[in-house]
């Protein structure tokens, strides 16, 4: 798309969403707030509050960790207890942090944060290298499939800026990596506290020859992040003016999950498997040629057939799977362990279906990578594999195909809590 | 591949209206809380487009504390007639002759947080399922944590600590009787977001963000503007300075910053170039660190 007004360059801007990952007092809380700081994201009257509030705790200097650690309880227990959204941008991108704390029992924030992240940011303590909490998080961002993963090996400046134990913790985490599915790892020694190669490059590692983590976040390549292959349409809302202008007008309205479309597509429509061709795109200041993911459009068809919210429109020789058999790795969230033979509802882009869950194949022992398949009660925080039976068939590709018509959640009939959150596995992927 | 990206704002505006169209979708008697300041102004903006040709089908609502400035209720009244859309107005000043709220005194008084009885009041009496509000995650720490759909209780208030899972693009907006849920569509934007979108898209603001010649005081490094209702202390002195709203709001804790902007790209370089966020100078926000938390545990916008 382009946009016409003179705008100092930021209408070529781009959004990176990230996450980070590590475990208590790796770093997380003050990398982000270097960061923030480093690129003066972070205005006076904050400062100030933060140096109030860290002279009320007996600090003397600037915690920056301050900075993202927002709400009372966490103030009281100086953790971070629930995921944090934070924003910043340079002349080049927009970034959005989701920040994630690292306690095993939060497991379900890491997975949020990273559910909608273009990239995650895995912290590692230089003193303690690979530990047990870095695999859960690895693992996690394997199987969120986030594109880009870039391991801070941090705290640097408490191991004389050492390249060889920067070199030790790269080697422990090459050696698991292939157990993952990440098509894209980085490694940057840094020091979160003192700035060495956060924004500004390390005068005390010499020896490391790559960028720094900001000079990483603004250029690494992205554009190819969203699927453009497969075109999928969830309808969402039917949008009827019932106005004199607009007399028959019926667009369905939706967020491209997938593709392209463009005017005069053929286009089929999943459940009834009736077929048209696209007649209009439509937004408020235009009439597009074409749409593409993430796009928000409302589109109109040819023929009067009959489609509403939870239909998929796609197009004929590119077909989601059809089915009312779904296999996924789930990850639980609530207090009340999956219930085998429990019905749950299932939320799966703009459609609704009741469910059942007939089997667990088996636990994921998150810090091993091994699959148990002895005890297979699928508690708060755990990941396991399940089949599921849905009382109408879903739309669907593999999440790894796909992250938004792969991924489903959970939702409790009686407490209406959301309580899992799956990514869809088929046969071919 | 080169054509098929987004910018940022683009990438924004289409969550936002996905964010819209999910409300419309899933709650029976949702509405907008409008209070005239640029927020809720991209708010109903997006919402336009997310319904584009129909109307917006979402009504607003305002909670009017009784302290305006002229110029809100006029754009308010203005965009209600252009658009076709439904308006609601909670008062304060019922609220507080209806005996529900004791109105603060002292030189500091606000009606700020009595407005929070105000809007629970204003939900239960409509029977309103969602409260679609234009706070940004950006704007305080407490917001930070805040999900697009945020769960409230009966009682109207926000448990921090037990908020449901907000993954991918799937919203949970199921409820019990009673219960209803804010909605946070403009949740990813920052300040500067929000003025650069605004010049992208030509939106209409009140000239109240633009500069113009006001009769101010300062205090407590404030500038705020002269009003009937407002009693000022001995020292204070008031002078005619040219002044432009960075935020708008009830005119007692609305800050102005000294500003010969006149025009959006000037606006946005100052944004640009600012040191203090827009809620340092939100005269309410200063009371204590926490402040807002507190506030929005009760039911808050
Ligand atoms: N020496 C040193 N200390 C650090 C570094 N990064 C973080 N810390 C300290 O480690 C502690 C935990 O940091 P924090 O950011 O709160 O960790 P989080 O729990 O991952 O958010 C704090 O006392 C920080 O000052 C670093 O690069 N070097
Ligand atoms: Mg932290």
């Amino acid at each position: 798309m382009t946009e016409k007004k003179d705008t100092n360059g930021y209408l070529d801007m781009e959004l990176l969403r990230f996450t980070t990952a590590g475990s208590v007092d790796d770093g997380k809380s003050t990398l982000i707030g270097r960061l923030l700081y480093d690129s003066k994201s972070i205005f006076e009257d904050q400062i100030e509050a933060i140096e109030k509030a860290g002279r009320n705790q007996g600090k003397s200097e600037i915690d920056l960790a301050l900075l993202t650690d927002g709400l009372r309880a966490e103030r009281e227990q100086g953790i971070t207890i629930d995921v944090a959204y934070r924003y910043f941008a340079t002349p080049k991108r927009k970034f959005i942090i989701a920040d994630t704390p690292g306690h095993i029992q939060y497991t379900r924030n890491m997975v949020t944060g990273a559910s909608t992240a273009n990239l995650a940011i895995i912290l590692i303590d230089a003193r303690n290298g690979v530990i047990e909490q870095t695999l859960r998080h690895a693992y996690i961002a394997s199987l969120l499939q986030i594109p880009h993963i870039v391991v801070c090996i941090n705290k640097m400046d408490l191991v004389d800026y050492d390249e060889a134990v920067y070199e030790k913790i790269k080697k422990q985490f090459e050696s698991f990596a292939p157990k993952l599915e990440v098509r894209d790892i980085k490694f940057i020694p840094i020091s979160a506290l003192k700035g060495d190669n956060v924004v500004e490059p390390s005068e005390n590692m010499p020896w490391y020859r790559g960028t720094t983590l900001m000079y990483l976040l603004e250029n690494i390549y992205i554009k190819g992040d969203y699927n453009h292959t497969d075109a999928r349409f969830p309808v969402q809302y039917v949008i009827r003016p019932q106005s004199e202008e607009f007399h028959d007008y019926r667009g369905y309205a939706g967020r491209i999950d997938g593709g392209i479309f463009k005017v005069g597509d053929k286009i089929k429509v999943f459940p009834s498997g009736l077929e048209s061709k696209i007649k209009s795109i439509d937004t408020l200041n235009e009439k597009l040629d074409f749409a593409f993911a993430p796009q928000s459009v409302s589109i109109t068809v040819e023929d009067d057939i009959d489609i509403s919210r939870g239909d998929m429109i796609v197009k004929p020789d590119n077909l989601p799977v059809q089915s009312q058999d779904i296999t996924a790795m789930i990850s639980w969230f609530n207090e009340r362990p999956l219930q085998v033979r429990g019905k749950y509802t299932l939320r799966h882009t703009t459609n609704e279906v009741k469910c059942i869950i007939q089997e667990v194949k088996f636990k994921m022992d998150i810090n091993s990578m091994n699959k148990n398949t002895e005890d297979k009660e699928i508690k708060m925080n755990d990941i396991g594999k399940i089949k599921i039976k849905t009382a109408k068939p879903l739309f669907f590709d593999a999440y790894r195909k796909n992250r938004n018509t792969g991924s489903f959640i959970l939702i409790d009939d009686i407490t209406n809590e959301t309580v899992g959150a799956g990514m869809i596995v088929t046969d071919k992927a | 591949m080169n054509n098929y990206h987004l910018n940022h704002l683009r990438e924004l505006e289409a969550e936002s209206i996905f964010v819209f169209r999910e409300v419309a979708a899933q709650f029976d008697n949702p509405v907008i809380l409008f209070s005239g300041g640029k927020d809720s102004i991209v708010m109903f903006h997006l919402a336009r487009k997310a319904f584009y040709p129909a109307k917006v089908p979402i009504p607003l609502l305002h909670i009017d504390t009784g302290h305006n400035f002229e110029e809100t209720i006029k754009f308010r009244d203005n965009l209600v007639e252009k658009y076709g859309v439904k308006l609601y107005v909670g008062s304060v000043q019922k609220t507080i002759d209806e005996g529900k709220v004791r109105e603060e005194t002292g030189y500091n008084a606000s009606r700020n947080v009595l407005q929070t009885t105000t809007l629970l009041d204003a939900i239960e009496e409509h029977k309103f399922d969602a409260a679609m509000g234009g706070g940004r995650r950006d704007e305080e720490k407490a917001r930070a944590k805040e999900r697009f759909f945020s769960h409230r209780d009966e009682f109207g208030q926000w448990d921090p600590k037990n908020q449901r899972p907000e993954l991918w693009n799937l919203f949970n907006g199921k409820k019990r009787m009673g219960e209803h849920f804010r909605v946070f569509p403009l949740s990813n934007w920052t300040e500067l977001d929000v003025w650069q979108y605004i010049y992208m898209e030509d939106i209409e603001i009140p000239n109240l963000y633009f500069t113009h010649k006001r009769e101010v005081f300062e205090r407590d490094g404030v500038l705020l503007a002269t009003a009937p209702f407002m009693t000022l202390k001995p020292n204070e002195k008031p002078e005619i300075l040219d002044v432009r709203c960075r935020t708008i709001g009830d005119i007692t804790n609305t800050g102005l910053t000294r500003s010969k902007a006149d025009n959006l790209k000037d606006i946005i370089d100052e944004i640009a170039a600012e040191r203090t966020t827009e809620r340092g100078q939100r005269f309410d926000d200063k009371r204590s660190e926490t402040a807002m938390e507190d506030r929005k545990k009760e039911g808050y916008f």
